[in-house]
């Protein structure tokens, strides 16, 4: 990251009590909504994983998918497309939540001195 | 041109390119030397961390493991690439965040304490050796088969050049020679594989090919079942049939997948990017690019069984294809017949095709040769049993029924028979593989060294130009250590590959996601925490191998647990025991819980940890 961007979040002077909590609780939903992202994708990692790969595999072996027994499928192919789509997911998720919280942050200091203004 | 001629044409290149981009690239500063000064792509750090993460294990053993595994070969495809999400999601831009140089350092600095940064570099160390260890078989396979040098000179020649890459240009240099390593290894797994796909069902892409009916006639898998089945194999597609119950299926998956997220060598990667959002789109290039080999695998496997078996059954001597011929020069693939001029491949006490591996085979004490072996037998076929020996039994007991796993990858070439340049560049993809990995390696067990030990335990005073020469000397070193096991390899090394993630699975990994996820677990906890993961997960696998101890049922499970997943085991023991502790034991101080939210800020918002503004790193 440069050098430009932290030279603007730092103002340089000790930050007012009350700016401190508002971006305290901006900071606790970024890392809720983080945290909410990560269980979902989590979720869909342990079940195409170890639900549809391992633990339901027998049952899946029943239908087929081309020349492929469905189970058989998700343990050497479909849980790795799936894996491979989730970290995708999450880094394009995540990216955009980055950027929106660092401008909401970054607007709720810049309001605030423009009220000292 | 031959095989060997080109073998020495491609080795020869590769290798000199791999020199010419370590000179290019090296360094001055450790920040040059251990994280590549922060400055690679994206892109370009998802090529490098699918090179360093794919090793000769990846490229030469997985398919050939799955090849005999059928359905429970799907355990190192889900386990090696599920560990990728845990590793994006809980740890890769948390500890990008944090911003030092190892993995040790976030432990030591989380944990406040030496203690915890001293067991971190144990488990560093502990789990690196034995990884670059099993690179050295991978390099000796390769150079015996295809150079026909002497696997002690072969493995001597790729520790040179390794050491001459890493300590010139660390982790910079590492880089982007892995960076071509990935093409040279990709491009080496795809073109047989492709091959071989459309020469069996006329399908270009593997994947495909495997779920497709075969040129003549039928589906590929409905008839490997088949043939499974006339030879007493279980089943290739149907789950839990072998020896595999779904338990031990689904704890060795888990510790693989717990155990990819907690490799030093692999976490380590995501230190060299530019900043957060760039670890996090380098660790979908990594999967994603790690996927065009773990896709191709399982059919890569599923064909050369095929044609394995299709090629050499109920043939005669004078029948057997030129790849049989090659490969049985090696002793990883030999046939012993039972008199009636036919081969015969199963699962049965009838079954006449075996390998050999030098020390194996004891009688009266003495170590048989294989040349002894085929001579006697060939004496007993002939004198029809009155003299000579029948030598199936004895490998049947020796556990040596059937061919050598490592050889399907290598083979596959052969078997399709392709020109003799792409056999060649199998041969430089195998290196690439090996090589890429072991130098990963090198370095993470340089910088558990000179700089977690030397730097910030023993000399925190330490000059730049110390530090570095610490780092290149340590690195000087283990490749002499990773040569010697290379050359004299002590006959657990493959076997205790696999137990690696086993022991970053209960000791790094718990450690790692508590630290960053709570504020509240602290120093006490989480050492005896990770010590008890430890402890209990090596017990379990040297008991079981070396000390013939049975394996645990827990009550829980029919068949018992298998030591390669017992690392998921310990793994919900150090979670259990860091929480249970936790709420007696003190809170970490201020500072730590600072460090914590630092962490967890979205982008943009951390300053005070990046390491190139702090004076004392």
């Amino acid at each position: 990251m440069s050098d430009e961007k932290f030279a603007e979040d730092e103002p340089g002077f000790p930050e007012p009590p009350y700016l401190i909590s508002r971006v305290q609780n901006t900071l606790k939903d970024y890392w809720r909504s983080n945290v909410k992202i990560m269980m979902v994708l989590l979720g869909f990692w342990a079940i195409a994983g170890l639900g549809c790969g391992v633990i339901f595999v027998d049952a899946l072996n029943v239908f087929s998918l081309g020349g492929y027994p469905l189970g058989f499928w998700f343990a050497q192919q479909g849980s790795i497309i799936v894996f491979v789509i989730l970290i995708l997911i999450y880094a394009l998720l995540l990216n955009r939540l980055d950027v929106k919280y660092h401008a909401e942050i970054k607007a709720l200091k810049k309001s605030d001195r423009k009220d000292k203004a | 041109m031959t095989v060997r001629g080109w073998t020495f044409v491609f080795i020869g290149l590769s290798f000199a390119l791999y020199l010419l981009i370590a000179w290019i690239s090296r360094v001055r500063d450790t920040k040059g030397f251990y994280v590549a000064g922060r400055g690679v792509p994206a892109a370009a750090n998802g090529m490098a961390t699918a090179a360093d993460w794919m090793s000769a294990a990846s490229f030469i053993s997985m398919a050939g493991l799955i090849s005999f595994m059928g359905y429970a070969g799907g355990m190192y495809l889900m386990g090696w690439t599920g560990g990728y999400v845990l590793l994006a999601l809980l740890l890769a831009p948390y500890l990008r965040k944090f911003g030092h140089f190892t993995v040790p350092d976030f432990i030591g600095d989380r944990y406040a304490s030496n203690i915890a940064r001293l067991v971190a570099v144990v488990a560093a160390l502990f789990v690196s050796f034995t990884y670059v260890a099993g690179q050295m078989r991978g390099v000796g396979v390769v150079f015996s088969r295809f150079l026909e040098v002497d696997i002690n000179m072969g493995v001597v020649i790729g520790m040179c050049i390794v050491f001459v890459y890493a300590t010139l240009g660390g982790m910079k240099g590492i880089t982007w020679t892995q960076v071509v390593q990935y093409w040279v290894l990709i491009t080496a797994f795809l073109i047989p594989a492709i091959a071989i796909s459309i020469r069996l069902t006329g399908q270009a892409l593997p994947p495909i090919g495997l779920g497709s009916e075969l040129l003549e006639g039928g589906y590929l898998l409905d008839k490997l079942d088949s043939i499974h089945a006339d030879l007493g194999f279980s089943s290739y597609t149907e789950a839990f049939d072998g020896p595999w119950d779904k338990a031990n299926v689904f704890l060795v998956t888990l510790a693989l997948m717990a155990g990819t997220a907690g490799l030093p060598h692999v976490i380590v990667r995501f230190y060299t990017v530019k900043n957060v959002r760039a670890a996090r789109s380098s660790a979908f290039w990594a999967l994603f690019f790690i996927s065009l080999l773990y896709l191709t695998a399982p059919a890569t496997a599923a064909f050369a069984r095929y044609y394995m078996i299709d090629s050499l059954q109920a043939r005669t001597a004078e029948q057997l294809p030129e790849w049989f011929r090659n490969w049985e020069k090696t002793g990883l693939i030999l046939w012993l017949d039972d008199g009636d001029r036919r081969l015969r491949y199963s699962a049965g006490e009838d079954n006449e095709i075996f390998s050999y591996k030098a020390g194996k085979v004891v009688i009266n004490g003495e170590s048989m040769s294989l040349v002894q072996i085929l001579g006697s037998h060939q004496e007993w076929i002939a004198s029809n049993g009155s003299s000579g020996r029948d030598w199936r039994p004895v490998l049947q007991e020796a556990n040596l029924s059937g061919p050598d796993r490592d050889i399907i990858v290598l083979a596959i070439p052969e078997m399709a028979e392709l020109f003799p340049w792409i056999i060649a560049l199998v041969a430089a993809g195998g290196l690439a593989a090996a090589l890429s990995t072991a130098s990963g390696l090198l370095l993470v067990i340089s910088s558990a060294v000179a700089h977690d030990l030397y730097a910030r335990m023993i000399n925190p005073a330490a000059s730049e130009k110390q530090r570095l020469l610490v780092g290149r000397s340590v690195i000087g070193v283990s490749v002499v250590i990773a040569g010697l096991f290379g050359i004299f390899p002590p006959g657990f090394v493959s076997q205790v590959v696999a137990f690696a993630f086993g022991l970053a699975a209960a000791s790094f990994f718990p450690a790692i996601v508590l630290g960053i996820f709570s504020k509240r677990v602290g120093t006490v906890p989480a050492v005896m925490g990770m010590i008890t993961g430890l402890t209990f997960t090596s017990f379990y696998i040297v008991a079981s191998i070396y000390g013939g101890m049975a394996p645990w049922t827990l009550g829980l499970f029919q068949q018992g647990i298998n030591p390669q997943g017992i690392g998921t085991v310990g793994m919900v023991l150090n979670f259990i025991v860091t929480l249970g502790l936790t709420p007696f034991c003190r809170e970490p101080s201020d500072e730590v819980k600072e460090l914590v939210d630092l962490v967890r800020e979205p982008e943009g918002e951390m300053s005070l940890l990046e390491i190139e503004r702090t004076p004392q790193h």
